[in-house]
């Protein structure tokens, strides 16, 4: 059985790390992207192997626990490491190995050129290691080890380029906000550990089962997790960091900053789903930063000209949608929809990773235009991710975004229905027009650079996403019964919320689908009116309403705001503590009575003249008071 | 005759101080050492008055010990000022304050 090897799956990029890490700057280029992409390859292989073992098990051998070794034990307190095979972990483990596997062999094109490739693939190694621990270990503990791993790989991969001011500013501000988050899940887990006495997930589940639904410690437990989420996962008021994260080599804004690790907040909710569905105050919660977040991040999404950013804002008002789906309870179409994304965002960001590299580096969609001459597999595999993400059928993007969409205006309220059927207006408007930017209407290349296609090592992988995005969908194919087999799978793992929406008419759930799609529809045909038909109109448009347009196109100034509500005020603080109280106080007291006693020592050492016959007159004067005073006593 | 112990102390007093007020004052070291033995023979003169005041051998019993000390006294410290006059070319203990920081 492959399954006693499960440890396997994260052994295989450890072990890239250490080699890349410690010698890869002796092994040549090709040898560090070879073993770089062969251990994900392994870990892959490995991962198929026993999802296909595990599909054969009877439902009662699921799921699997599989301890390597008792990593804590202390008092009533233990943790183990160890692996818990279910069918979300699964799920995550292939979309985890499956898509690094495919953006690992694209670094390998897009990062040829680039002193550090070697570090770079090492810090990507260690990445998945601790994205595997964080989505395959069998309690929080382990979970929270992965959740760090990913933010410091995170950090390092962000600041990949550190010579440059801006990303290491960036790497240090993905990391500070992600503290912010994990402080959350760290106390999330705290209060788990003093509330159960254990941090297994199925041990901790059992236990919650016997609280009441609302019960304010579940409550608590989950709104702390939930703080954890929306660090990790970009979500207001914590996204702030992710679309300056794009700093960093387009490959990792693929794979950490879209595919795999901002998802971690997702899993973990649906992973805690029994937690979850007893506590509706967190639910809510949970919906509620969702469908703003999604709605907020699309709408900036509209005025951004960086082509990376476009795509990160788009991956926050996506998540954003993942976890509306978990608030209103339906956590497999959050998950459905995690998958989906990670296929066509991945393939969005290796694409535009493609156009960048094509043109020598250039981001900003202004400068380019007419691209599709030059690089046609790009820009065929863009195309499909688009339409995956704007949500027109039969493309992925459409089955997961239009359960989420279905759920939550059955399950949810029809004011969550209605900001996210906007948001998937705008994504479907700002993602065209990142199209025809970048690949239709006229060319504003500059004349002094050559666009060329990518080379084979990038394009292949970016075709291998672009049928996935396609065909991705199918595994949860609506309406007819036994087709979702996605949901059907995955039902193990979920804890559904105690309400469950009546059974609802397939006309009902058709004419939901052609509406959104309509709506998506309408999105594209406005994006090509703007940019194509009329590529002046979206500059009157921005002149018209400029005050709008100032707020969009500046993000609403939330940076600004936190800078000068957190980030200054800190800033004081900090100065105060180190002029006023360290320099002055700290310091004063210790130089202080450093020069106290310099002085004192400099009129006492009149007293050591170094006659002997001083000293002997001391000794006398000594001699005699001792006498006197005995005598005298 | 016998002579009462009041003179063995008032001369033992004498010389002692002689040999405080010498250690203190003079400059030379030969006699600051010499002056050293005074105050030693001053004590080695009390005790022999007290023994024999009070008919005790401890007394001159100390007195052994005490020339004893004085002897190993001398023969270091004339040592000690045959090599200071070899290395500074002086014996006068008011040239000699290197003894500090």
């Amino acid at each position: 059985m492959m399954m006693d090897y499960v440890w396997l799956i994260p052994f295989f990029p450890f072990l890239g790390f250490l080699i890349n890490g410690l010698w890869g700057q002796r092994l040549s280029k090709n040898v560090v992207g070879i073993i770089g992409s062969g251990v994900i390859g392994l870990s892959f292989l490995v991962t198929i192997k026993i999802f296909l073992e595990f599909i054969k098990l009877p439902a009662a051998a699921r799921p699997v626990e599989k301890v390597v070794f008792t990593w804590i034990a202390s008092g009533t307190f233990t943790a183990q490491a160890a692996f818990l095979i279910d069918p979300l972990s699964l799920i995550m483990l292939l979309v985890v190995t499956g898509v690094s596997f495919l953006i690992h062999i694209y670094s390998a094109g897009y990062m040829h050129d680039d002193p550090g490739f070697y570090r770079y693939f090492s810090y990507l190694n260690l990445f998945v290691f601790a994205m595997l621990l964080l989505v395959f270990g069998n309690n929080f503990l382990l979970m929270f080890v992965g959740w760090e791993g990913v933010g410091l790989c995170s950090y390092l991969l962000i600041g990949f380029w550190y010579e440059k001011q801006s990303a290491s500013d960036a790497a240090k501000k993905a990391f500070v906000v992600n503290r912010i988050g994990d402080f959350g899940f760290l106390l999330g887990i705290f209060l788990i550990f003093w509330t159960f006495g254990t941090v297994n997930f199925r041990e901790v589940f059992t236990l919650a089962a016997k609280y009441p639904v609302g019960s304010g410690v579940i409550t608590a437990i989950t709104l702390l997790l939930f703080v954890g989420a929306t660090g990790k996962s970009a979500q207001i008021p914590l996204y702030t960091w992710l679309p300056d994260a794009m700093e960093g080599p387009t490959p990792v804004s693929a794979l950490i900053h879209a595919a795999t690790m901002v998802t971690a907040g997702v899993y973990m909710v649906a992973r805690c789903s029994a937690l979850y569905s007893l506590a509706p105050l967190s639910l809510t919660v949970v919906a509620a930063i969702g469908v703003l977040t999604a709605i907020f991040a699309a709408t900036i999404g509209m005025c951004q000209f960086d082509i990376k950013r476009v795509l990160a804002y788009s991956t926050v008002s996506q998540l954003g949608y993942m976890f509306l789906a978990c608030g209103v309870g339906a956590y497999i179409s959050g998950i459905f929809h995690l998958m989906t994304h990670a296929f066509f965002k991945a393939l969005l960001f290796l694409g535009s990773g493609s156009v960048i590299h094509g043109l020598h580096g250039e981001q900003d969609m202004r400068k380019m235009g007419h691209l599709k001459k030059y690089m046609p597999i790009t820009y065929w595999t863009f195309l499909l991710a688009t339409l995956a993400i704007a949500g027109i059928f039969p493309f992925a993007g459409f089955f997961s975004k239009d359960e989420i969409l279905f759920h939550s205006l059955v399950d949810g309220r029809v004011s969550y229905w209605l900001i996210a059927t906007i948001a998937a207006f705008i994504t479907a408007f700002y993602m065209f027009r990142a199209v025809f930017m970048t690949f239709l209407g006229e060319s504003r290349v500059d004349p002094h650079v050559h666009p060329h296609e990518s080379p084979p090592v990038m394009t292949i992988p970016l075709m291998i996403l672009a049928v996935l995005s396609v065909v991705g969908g199918f595994v949860g194919f609506p309406i007819i019964e036994g087709a979702h087999v996605f949901r059907e799978f995955l039902a193990p793992s979920i804890t559904p919320v105690a309400h469950t929406g009546g059974h609802h008419a397939v006309s009902f759930e058709v004419f939901m689908m052609i509406f959104s799609m309509a709506v998506a529809a309408v999105g594209i045909y406005t994006a090509y009116k703007f940019y194509l038909v009329k590529p002046d109109l979206p500059t009157a448009m921005a002149n018209r309403f400029p005050v709008i347009y100032e707020y969009i196109y500046n993000k609403y100034f939330v940076d600004e705001l936190y800078d000068a509500t957190v980030v200054e005020p800190i800033k004081a603080g900090s100065d105060f503590l180190w002029l006023g109280v360290d320099d002055k106080v700290v310091d004063g007291a210790v130089n202080g009575s450093a020069s106290v006693v310099a002085w004192l020592s400099a009129h006492l050492r009149k007293l050591e003249t170094g006659f002997v016959q001083n000293y002997a007159v001391a000794i006398l004067v000594g001699v005699v008071i001792i006498t006197g005073y005995l005598i005298g006593r | 005759m016998v002579v009462p112990l009041s003179h063995y102390l008032a001369l033992s007093i004498a010389l002692f101080a002689l040999g405080v007020i010498g250690v203190i004052v003079r400059r030379n070291a030969l006699v600051v050492l010499m002056c050293i033995e005074m105050m030693l023979n001053a004590v080695n003169l009390a005790f022999i008055g007290f023994a024999d005041h009070f008919q005790a051998v401890d007394g001159q019993m100390f007195v052994f010990f005490v020339l004893t000390v004085a002897a190993a006294e001398v023969a270091v410290g004339l040592a000690l000022v045959v090599a200071i006059f070899r290395t500074r070319a002086t014996v006068y203990v008011d040239d000699l304050n290197i003894l500090k920081w």
